[in-house]
């Protein structure tokens, strides 16, 4: 069994309102999943099921081969976007309980706990009340209550909002770290750029139903154009665009260089090989810039969407 | 996994050791022994003022009864006119003029009896002058037709009827209102609890959602496990409360009793005036051991073990929709829509229990409610001091066991889906669809 979640065709509709249809997605052990989509495409309704708040209309979920049911509950740790703490309770009894919730003994969630507060340096706000905290630092506890209980599944929504840059860093090493001693992670959120560095597969959700899935690398390689940006320093740049607008299609690109050079992005046609390209370029001039373009996931995510 | 004791530890404790909960347990006795103290204060203070009566009587034949009391002191005029005496009261700063006029009828006497005052008199004045006139030209009429007024005194025999049921029962006026008393406060408790805590219940629902803490929860937790601790727990407060409040208010009242006796004393002594008044008994003593005996005449176990049940029955009842309208709102302001019909037949089951189960407990209009789900608990509860015959109790126990159980399924449907909707109120009609998510 590679797969730590299974998600089987499930269905969910509120009233009239179909959230889910037929999604089914799998998250293999030990990988960061990025669960994505726009806002109200069913994520969080898809997270909620696996959380088993929510119960799905039909179809079904597995957690680590088992039909998911109540004992999973001590094997998940959700981070939910909507998230807060009891605001009149003291750091450490709140984070205790909601560590007895999960299954822990008491005197256990404390070492873990002391064990954590450590480590992200938080030791002293043991005694302090959440309103006197700044949102990062109740989003800090969150975080530290969510892993505390040492989950297979890990499911965080938006796991950065809140936290400066630093803080945004220690946490994303925090992850990364419970990823490789064995823990699997959910991850949805709208930052692209968090999802490219740290996802190895991906799902994308639009309207409800999946519209994409598959590992990071293979979705990139389905969507990459065969499009070189170029950077060309001739003494005829006016020519050799015209000669190259007849073989290929081209377009204007625009990056940073230090030289006044012919800046282009070329489409190879099918049959064309970059080296061919890249041949007949430096036979022409000075060649500075040659770089296949490979989509970024927020292209892929706007393309995607668009289209459905 | 069963986290309910966690939940209710935690409900408890957040509770107890918040600190407006603190001051509210020691403050509301104190508060309340102060008002008591005040009110009786105050009202001593009205009785000792000494009222001036002028009074003018032309026809010479009342004025024997007018004797200076502690209250009521007379200024009786001879040999003077209306006007002057009206000036003469003005001047004297007296409470009013009484005029009675020569007239030979003793009818028509009667009918020009008049009362002058600056302000309009109290109503207890005018019925007391009332009754002296009255008592006197009556006796004058009597001793007029030829009949000896002290042989009627002498012959008037009065009658304490003592009640007995068929079974044996010796039962006496001052068994209803104990009975009453008993009753009335048993209902009007579970009233004032279900109030108090119900509120106290949903403010916590509608806190863990604003604070956003519930979904966190509920990922570990059941929701019904939830709202179940939540209303255990905070019962549990609740009843801590209630046991200090006891404890501290008789404290208290022995404290301030044993320092001014007297006043407390005369208190009660106007409030038991009051009951005889209510049940129109002035011959009725009461004493203590005819309290207690009172006390013990009622069917004691049955009660107890009635009230505990029925309350304990009720009030979950209501509190489960107290917690459903907490996840259903954002805020407390968006409450009230939801809380009306709650409210509704909880104060229709007091006005029940005051003015019929009072007059006929075992009447139809009683007994029909002692049935109804929403009002039982509170006219069951002031019903069974007077009898209530078993199977009519668990009956309506029963009943009030399926409904609450109803409630409690629904307002977890409630629940469940409400914790997490944010954003507008829902109407009635989105409520109803909730349940079939």
């Amino acid at each position: 069994m590679n797969n730590l979640l299974e998600v089987n065709q499930v269905s969910k509709s509120f009233g009239k309102f179909k959230a889910l249809n037929q999604v089914s997605i799998s998250v293999p052990k030990g990988s960061i999943f990025g669960l994505l989509g726009p806002n109200g495409a069913g994520k969080t309704t898809l997270i909620r099921i696996v959380n088993q708040i929510t119960m799905p209309d039909s179809g079904s979920v597995h957690l680590d081969g088992e039909l998911l049911q109540d004992k999973h509950i001590k094997d998940i740790g959700y981070l939910p976007e909507e998230r807060g703490l009891y605001k009149s309770m003291k750091v450490g009894e709140q984070a205790l309980y909601l560590a007895q919730l999960k299954g822990l003994s008491k005197s256990e969630a404390k070492a873990r706990l002391k064990d954590w507060f450590e480590r992200l340096e938080i030791g002293d706000w043991w005694n302090k009340k959440i309103q006197e905290l700044s949102k990062g630092m109740a989003q800090k506890i969150q975080f530290v209550v969510t892993v505390l209980h040492q989950p297979k599944l890990l499911i965080f929504d938006e796991p950065f909002s809140g936290f400066d840059p630093i803080n945004a860093n220690v946490i994303k090493d925090e992850i990364l770290r419970l990823r490789n001693d064995g823990a699997t992670v959910i991850f949805s959120t709208h930052r692209m750029e968090s999802v490219e560095e740290l996802c190895d597969d991906i799902a994308l959700i639009h309207k409800s139903n999946k519209i994409l899935d598959g590992k990071l690398i293979d979705v990139k390689r389905k969507y990459k154009a065969n499009t070189f940006e170029v950077g060309i320093k001739t003494e005829h740049n006016n020519i050799l665009r015209e000669e190259l607008s007849q073989k290929f299609s081209i377009s204007n690109a625009s990056f940073k260089t230090l030289e006044d050079e012919l800046k282009l992005n070329i489409k190879l046609n099918d049959n064309d090989m970059p080296n061919d390209l890249l041949n007949y370029l430096i036979s022409k001039g000075e060649v500075s810039h040659f770089v296949e373009l490979i989509p970024s996931v927020n292209d892929i995510f706007i393309q995607t969407v668009k289209n459905h | 996994m069963n986290h309910l004791p966690l939940i209710i530890k935690r409900e408890y404790l957040t509770k107890v050791k918040n600190k407006s909960f603190i001051v509210m347990t020691i403050l509301s006795p104190i508060i309340m022994i102060a008002l008591v103290a005040v009110v009786a204060y105050l009202s001593q203070l009205n009785s000792d003022k000494v009222r001036k009566i002028t009074v003018l009587d032309e026809s010479l034949l009342v004025e024997d009864v007018f004797k200076n009391s502690e209250k009521i002191k007379y200024d009786i005029l001879t040999d003077k006119s209306l006007d002057d005496a009206k000036l003469i009261s003005i001047e004297t700063e007296s409470y009013g003029l009484l005029h009675i006029s020569k007239l030979e009828d003793l009818n028509s006497l009667a009918q020009s009896v008049k009362f002058y005052s600056e302000d309009s008199p109290s109503l207890t004045v005018i019925s007391d002058l009332e009754d002296l006139v009255e008592n006197k030209l009556t006796n004058i009429n009597l001793a007029k037709k030829g009949v000896d007024v002290s042989l009627i005194d002498s012959s008037k025999i009065r009658v304490d009827m003592i009640q007995e049921s068929f079974d044996g029962e010796e039962t006496s006026k001052i068994d209803s209102i104990v009975k009453l008393i008993f009753g009335g406060a048993a209902g009007y408790l579970l009233f004032m609890f279900i109030i108090i805590y119900g509120n106290m219940i949903m403010r916590s629902v509608i806190e863990e959602k604003t604070s956003r803490i519930i979904e966190v929860i509920i990922s570990s937790v059941k929701p019904v496990q939830l709202m179940l601790g939540k209303i255990i727990g905070t019962s549990l407060a609740g009843i801590t409360q209630f046991v200090i409040w006891i404890i501290l208010g008789g404290l208290l009242m022995l404290i301030i009793s044993s320092i001014f006796g007297i006043e407390l004393g005369q208190i009660q002594s106007q409030q038991q005036e009051m009951m005889q008044q209510t049940m129109e008994n002035p011959g009725i003593t009461m004493k203590v051991q005819d309290i207690v005996v009172a006390f013990f005449n009622m069917p004691l176990a049955n009660l107890i073990v009635a009230f505990v049940l029925f309350f304990v029955s009720g009030y979950l009842l209501f509190s489960s929709l107290y917690a459903a309208i907490g996840a259903a709102v954002d805020n407390e302001t968006d409450t009230q829509q939801f809380l009306l019909p709650v409210l509704m037949p909880l104060i229709l089951a007091v006005y029940i229990g005051i003015f019929t189960v009072i007059e006929d407990p075992h009447g139809t209009v009683s007994t029909v409610f002692s049935f109804i789900p929403f009002t039982s608990p509170v006219v069951m509860l002031m019903r069974i001091p007077f009898g209530v015959p078993l199977w009519q109790q668990l009956v309506s126990l029963l009943l009030l066991i399926g409904t609450f159980m109803g409630t409690v399924w629904f307002a977890a449907k409630i629940y469940r889906v409400g914790i997490l909707m944010y954003g507008k109120k829902p109407s009635y009609k989105e409520l109803i669809k909730w349940i079939k998510y």
